[in-house]
């Protein structure tokens, strides 16, 4: 077998041109397809980051129903203090939970008493909230630039979203009117004072403005420590699947008096409609190997069928001096194979330093109103693998065909063309 | 001693409608360690004859006994390991695998064969490249030596398995015929080695001087056999 092994390496040798041109080919595709993996992965990575880093959290308890008409931040779906506590209660036991943080949030209307408009809010408590969305801290000015520093969130104070401070010409420092109506219908006002500017993000809550949770309890006349939303953040992102099976097990044994679940609670995707743009980026991804494949398909069997047309007099040869049909498909099957092999270590060597170059000049990307995206592509060990076997294996499936083909010439029959 | 012998073998071709004869009851028997000719004009079955013999090609009836085997009925991969193990081969534009050098030409039957071991294997090798004379070209692929050079190297493939019988069609037409002649004479001299048996082809009549027993065909049937191992 080494003995034809080393025939089909030299035949390879023998076409340099045609095996360079069919490996580059194979080169390019593997190239294309590893270098999007890693640039829409990071974006996509980088997207899913910034979404629940920063707003939404990796997943979300609610009330029954609430989830259903989010729109109208309805306060007749809050959860009462004895709810939450349960809530409380399922939370501490589990461990791959490291922080949450309970919202209400609530529509009400912002006057700078020169103009009044609409604001949607979320009532938090801060220290809570930067621990579940870290990354909300970098979204939040305090008036010289972002902050490094945990931007504070005391008692009256706001963080008014960005759109609106513009629109309003709202800066930090500046005195507000939040007027809100309450669960009864009646309608209740607080004088507050813009500690921070939110940047605006895009999907939900990227342009809601942000209170103490005291101060909303105040504006809205609650008494006890109720909540509409938990945003939950995990340990292990990964696990995300595995923590909300778990979670939505012990959350569905909480029942009503109507014996019907009380909670329900969200994975981000859910809740985002960036979820359907992820899965997008994996459908293109899988087009994408396909189309590599195809390629890797057409340029292979290609080469290998004018490989066979080309060499019948040797293939004759060979076959005349006790060479079996097996033997020849290998030969056939091994040209195909070592092509392959070449242009998936060559792709995957040049995707890598691609992908390092990437990184190296540290490119920036804009998406909705969020800029100066840096993106970090990486890939997966695991990913070049597979890419690179899909390769190998389509490459040698090409070859199958013309394998056979030349197994089957009868020598005799071969011995003769010219 | 019957090294072959052949029982009404005939060759037909289909061309559309019609039936061609090629080949018609050829009764031969072939001794071991001869040097046997197979003469005729052009379309005299010459070449469907060594290659139905050569296990190369199947008849469309009669027999093929060699080696205490029906060879004419081996399917295609018995065929092949037949002639692996059993015959060798000398064709008319020498058929050396491009890919592989002098040395690698000569040792490749035996790694089809899986004979022996490597050292024995390389040392038969080069006994035989030796023998005919291009001991020193071993390392050198066939495109970088001479036409005579490449008939030798393809004389010492088709004798590395030692088989029985080498079958050589038209061996020297692509060869001056000093070289032809050299050729020839190299292959009687390996068969006087080996006391293997050699049948092949030919135009030329001093080529034909040299085989011992000469068949020659007309029309797809033997017209004439004789034997000169008196003469010779």
């Amino acid at each position: 077998m080494f003995k034809i092994a080393k025939i089909a390496y030299r035949n390879l040798l023998r076409y340099t041109r045609r095996t360079l041109l069919t490996s580059v080919l194979v080169t390019i595709g593997i190239v294309a397809v590893l270098v999007f993996i890693a640039v829409a992965g990071s974006f996509k990575q980088l997207m899913v980051g910034q979404i629940t880093d920063s707003m939404l959290g990796h997943l979300q308890i609610h009330r029954k129903g609430y989830v259903a008409s989010i729109d109208n931040s309805p306060l007749n779906l809050n959860l009462n203090p004895k709810q939450v506590k349960k809530v409380e209660n399922i939370l501490e036991q589990q461990p791959e939970i490291t922080s949450y943080s309970m919202r209400l949030k609530f529509g009400g209307m912002l006057s700078n008493f020169s103009e009044t408009a609409n604001i949607r809010l979320n009532g938090i408590n801060p220290v809570q909230e930067l621990k579940t969305v870290p990354l909300l801290q970098q979204r939040v000015s305090t008036g010289n630039g972002k902050s490094t520093n945990p931007p504070t969130l005391k008692q009256g104070e706001i963080w008014v979203p960005e759109n609106l401070a513009k629109g309003m010409k709202l800066k930090v420092g500046d005195q507000v009117v939040l007027v809100a109506t309450n669960q009864d219908g009646s309608v209740n006002g607080s004088s507050l004072v813009i500690s921070g500017i939110v940047g605006s993000m895009t999907g939900p809550g990227g342009r809601d403005g942000y209170l103490n949770l005291k101060d909303a309890y105040q504006l809205l006349r609650i008494k006890g420590n109720e909540v509409n939303e938990i945003a939950l953040r995990l340990n292990n992102f990964d696990k995300l699947e595995t923590s909300f099976e778990v979670l939505k097990q012990k959350l569905s044994e909480i029942k009503n008096k109507k014996d019907k679940p009380i909670f329900e609670v969200h994975t981000w995707q859910k809740l985002s409609p960036f979820s359907n743009i992820a899965k997008i980026i994996d459908l293109l991804t899988i087009f994408v190997k396909i189309i590599l494949i195809a390629i890797v398909l057409v340029s292979i069997m290609n080469v290998m069928l004018m490989a066979v047309y080309e060499r019948i007099k040797e293939i004759g040869t060979i076959a005349a001096i006790g060479t079996t049909p097996r033997k020849i498909w290998s030969l056939f099957l091994m040209e195909g194979l070592f092509l392959g092999i070449f242009g998936a270590v060559t792709g995957s060597l040049i995707s890598l330093a691609i992908i390092q170059y990437l990184n190296w000049q540290q490119l920036t990307f804009s998406f909705g109103r969020q800029d100066a995206l840096v993106l970090s592509p990486v890939i997966a060990m695991s990913e070049i693998i597979g890419t690179a076997l899909i390769v190998i294996v389509i490459s040698t499936l090409a070859s199958l065909q013309p394998a056979v083909k030349a197994s089957r010439l009868e020598p005799v029959e071969a011995l003769r063309h010219f | 001693m019957g090294l072959l012998t052949t029982r009404n073998l005939s060759k037909n071709y289909q061309m559309g409608d019609v039936s061609i004869a090629a080949l018609s009851e050829v009764n031969l028997e072939i001794e071991k360690g001869t040097f046997v000719s197979v003469i005729g004009p052009s379309g005299s079955g010459k070449s469907t004859l060594l290659n139905l013999i050569g296990c190369l090609d199947q008849p469309s009836s009669g027999s093929i006994q060699m080696a205490h085997q029906e060879i004419s009925k081996l399917d295609s991969r018995q065929r092949a390991k037949f002639r692996g193990e059993h015959l060798g081969f000398v064709f008319q534009h020498f058929n050396l695998i491009p890919v592989l050098t002098v040395y690698e030409n000569v040792e490749y039957p035996l790694l089809m064969v899986k004979a022996g071991n490597n050292q024995y294997q390389r040392e038969r090798i080069l006994a035989l490249l030796d023998a005919v004379g291009v001991l020193e070209q071993q390392a050198k692929y066939p495109h970088q030596i001479s036409g005579g050079q490449m008939q030798r190297v393809a004389v010492a493939r088709a004798l590395v398995t030692q088989p029985e019988l080498v079958i050589a069609d038209e061996p020297t037409a692509n060869l001056d015929h000093d070289t032809a002649y050299k050729i020839i004479n190299l292959m009687k001299t390996m068969k006087d080695k080996s006391e293997t048996t050699f049948i092949f082809s030919t135009h030329d009549p001093k080529i034909i001087g040299e085989a011992e027993i000469i068949y020659t065909l007309e029309d797809g049937t033997i017209k004439n056999q004789e034997d000169r191992r008196n003469h010779v």
